[in-house]
């Protein structure tokens, strides 16, 4: 079968260890030297990128997230034994670990770390898909003859260098489309390097839970479960009909999948979905003027975000998660797309309104989507809020300022609160 | 109930019943057509809670009673039935059916019972008068295009109506708008209308009521509450409740000290309009006017799919301007314009622009320009 010495790329026919260099760390797979599709993903980013700077940290528990109300953003494997997950709050992941070291996110040193690992990546093959700042897809079909190594041989010497040059580590799934690559890399975390090969694909799912399909949430897993459905041999007894008639759109795209079939290609250029930003508040609070402070914050920073990549949106989502967790989505299209923080807000704001009192809440959040070219956005003014266009011309003159002095340099008193 | 109708007078009254049904219905009754016949005359009733319609239609009544049947499906046998056919309607107590007869063809639907159908509670209107259906027709006809469609602005939703003075004279005025175009329509003012509290007509109820006004010779019974509207002829009665809410001061918004002035053949001009924009492809066609001495050149420039030019001979002596509208906002006020040139007023490229029929000021419309 074939083999792959991760620790020194020595191709083989067969063995449990290397017999180069005698490393234990060998994948073997019938498939190994013929599959394309890969999905690296880094082993706990954040956290490695904070232990790499702060080598006193190497040893010990590390948390990043904020506040004592914040959650978990990432946890080292070593905070991982203790049962600490991401998305945890951080006052339950502190009785797990206690003697966690807490940190709070370093936003630009994770950027420039993800920057560093694309550059590498950018060797294997052009078409790259990233999904975060620590995972992508990565398309190596047609690159053996250019590199002198199947795609398994590039993507172990990724990790490699990775590890070698900039002190992180991250995990490889290999297979033949994006959902089953992506799967794959989850399977052998950390420093993993697995791959689901064509024959094997029907079988491998077959006992697997349907949870296991990115994209579906609790809502969709409730949904199909309502449905009988828990496991991809649950799925696949259903008719393609039935499935599409249920499902509409997601049902059609189940019955591929619970046959292991992807079409998604991997695109370089995803085009952008949504803009979004929300943030979870340190106590819980139904204070309007608290909240209004809120909304006008994020309002800006998805505005911000959209004017650096030149996108307006025509719909504006606000999000809000009450203290019991439930979650309120209220959205509303515009005339036409914008991408002035200052709309962004008001509507925003009208959709805050229009919910009445549910506070407390823990979490506020607000969207822009139905993205298009800047271009087409905030060409006209409105006859019955004349004073729009004179608040338009002002956020535009901040924009400049803050160009050039810093995002500090001037600010609305609203976001001060 | 039993009564004999025939075909065309029966398709009338009911698919103008029908037409107020929402499609989708949670309540089953609201699907429903009530239908009531006594002495001479048969009534079709049908409501979506917000409207409601009763069509009135001659019959010969062997029975009288009232049921209620699926207004959809009632209306779809009558269309198909052949024209001239004498219809009856049987309702059999028994199996709580209705029977539909013509000709050879036989129909059965299942009815609800006329207990649960929600008849509209009758209010005390303040103001009734009367007015003549082209009267009518011409006030929403050329405002309605303007009505907004966003549901957060739910006030601009429907056509302003209410009394207003203009040059001194007082006169029956409908506005609409939805922040990117206003019209400001004006007629007479009837005799019996003074009184009356401005209303907001709703978009729907506004569509229901331009079946009413067809016929030229027609006199319209118009009776306005706070909360209520009715229109109603002979044959038709439509109420509908009007939108709860403030419409906001439109007065302000037309420019007032607009000085330039474009004359052009209206239809000339939606003509080269609609030309022009063919080639953008975004959804919101900007077009640009570059105006200058008897001269206007209109232009489109989408940097995906093309450009185009065209030139029209107009009336214009300012100075040079460059404009940008959406396109489809200038075809809609275009085609407004019927009998003499439109006349468009502008200020700078930044400012709303105002357009109206000749020296007309009856009919006033106003547009946001466009940045191009």
């Amino acid at each position: 079968m074939p083999s792959l010495c991760r620790n020194c790329l020595t191709s083989f026919e067969a063995g449990t260890r290397c017999p180069a260099c005698r490393s234990p760390r060998v994948t073997s797979h019938p498939e190994l030297f013929d599959l394309t599709i890969a999905h690296m993903d880094c082993d706990a980013f954040y956290a490695s990128v904070e232990k790499r700077d702060h080598p006193e940290l190497a040893d010990k528990p590390v948390i990043i997230g904020g506040g004592k109300r914040g959650v978990v953003s990432t946890a080292c494997y070593i905070a991982r034994i203790k049962g600490v997950r991401s998305a945890m709050p951080m006052f339950q992941a502190l009785k797990l670990c206690p003697e966690a070291v807490v940190l709070p996110p370093r936003m630009s040193a994770y950027v420039e770390a993800s920057r560093a690992v694309r550059a590498l990546m950018d060797t294997l093959t052009p078409v790259i898909e990233p999904l975060s700042l620590d995972e992508a897809f990565m398309d190596l079909s047609g690159t053996a003859r250019l590199h002198g190594h199947p795609p398994a041989v590039m993507l172990a010497r990724l990790t490699k260098r990775m590890q070698d040059e900039l002190g992180l580590t991250g995990s490889v799934g290999l297979s033949h489309n994006k959902f089953l690559a992506k799967v794959a890399s989850d399977l052998d975390k950390p420093r993993g390097f697995s791959v689901i090969g064509r024959a094997e694909t029907v079988e491998f799912l077959r006992h697997k839970p349907v949870r296991l399909i990115w994209g579906i949430g609790p809502a969709a897993q409730e949904q199909l479960e309502a449905a009988g459905i828990r496991s991809f041999n649950d799925l696949h007894r259903w008719e393609r009909d039935d499935l599409a008639k249920r499902f509409g759109h997601m049902g059609e795209r189940l019955w591929h999948l619970a046959r292991g079939e992807d079409h998604r290609r991997v695109s370089p250029n995803e085009p952008v979905r949504s803009i979004s930003n929300e943030t979870t508040f340190f106590e819980d609070t139904s204070d309007p003027d608290v909240l209004d402070g809120h909304i006008w914050r994020l309002a800006e920073k998805v505005s911000s975000r959209a004017k650096a990549r030149d996108k307006a949106g025509r719909v504006v989502t606000l999000k809000l998660k009450r203290a019991n967790h439930k979650t309120l989505t209220r959205r509303v299209s515009l005339h036409q797309p914008t991408q002035m923080a200052d709309r962004i807000y008001r509507t925003a704001r009208r959709l805050f309104d229009d919910v009445g009192p549910q506070g407390p809440y823990r979490l506020i959040g607000v969207g822009l989507s139905d993205i298009v070219p800047a271009t087409d956005a905030d060409r006209e003014g409105d006859l019955l809020d004349p004073d729009a266009e004179k608040r338009a011309r002002a956020e535009r003159a901040a924009d400049k300022i803050r160009a050039r002095f810093g995002d500090e340099a001037i600010v609305k008193g609203r976001s001060l609160r | 109930m039993k009564f004999s109708i025939e075909r065309g007078a029966l398709l009338k009254a009911v698919a103008q019943a029908q037409s107020v049904v929402e499609r989708r219905n949670t309540i089953p009754i609201l699907a429903n057509v009530l239908i009531e016949a006594e002495g001479d005359t048969v009534q079709f009733r049908a409501t979506d809670l917000d409207i409601e319609v009763v069509d009135r239609a001659p019959a010969k009544v062997e029975r009288a009673g009232a049921t209620t049947v699926s207004a959809v499906t009632l209306n779809e046998i009558v269309r198909k039935l052949p024209d001239g056919a004498l219809v009856t309607l049987t309702e059999n107590g028994q199996t709580g059916r209705l029977s539909i007869e013509a000709g050879r063809s036989n129909f059965s639907l299942a009815t609800l019972p006329k207990e649960d159908f929600p008849v509209m509670a009758s209010s005390e209107y303040a103001a009734n008068f009367a007015a003549p259906a082209p009267v009518l027709r011409r006030l929403f006809d050329k405002s309605k295009f303007a009505i907004s469609t966003e549901e957060t602005r739910y006030y601009l939703n429907g056509v302003y109506m209410h009394v207003s003075d203009s040059d001194g004279r007082k006169v029956l005025r409908c506005v609409a708008t939805d922040g990117h175009r206003l019209a400001r329509i004006d007629a007479d003012l009837p005799a019996g209308a003074e009184g009356m509290a401005g209303v907001i007509v709703p978009r729907k109820t506004v569509g229901e009521l331009r079946k009413l006004l067809d016929d030229d010779d027609t006199q319209i019974a118009v009776s306005v509450s706070e909360t209520k509207i009715r229109f109603a002829t002979p044959a038709i009665t439509l109420t509908s409740k009007v939108i709860d809410g403030t419409f906001p001061d439109y007065t302000r918004v037309i420019p007032a000290g607009n000085t330039r002035r474009l004359e052009v053949d209206a239809a000339e001009f939606a003509r080269a309009v609609d030309r022009v924009a063919t080639v953008s492809s975004e959804r919101s066609r900007a077009v640009k006017l570059s105006i200058d001495e008897d001269r206007l050149v209109l232009s489109v420039n989408a940097p995906d799919s093309g450009a185009a030019e065209e030139e029209l001979a107009v009336a214009y002596n300012d100075e040079r301007l460059e404009i940008g509208f959406n396109a489809k906002y200038l075809l809609e006020i275009a085609s407004q314009v019927e009998r003499e040139n439109a006349v468009f007023m502008f200020n700078t490229s930044g400012d709303p622009a105002l357009v109206r029929e000749g020296g007309d000021t009856s009919a006033v419309y106003v547009v946001m320009p466009m940045r191009v």
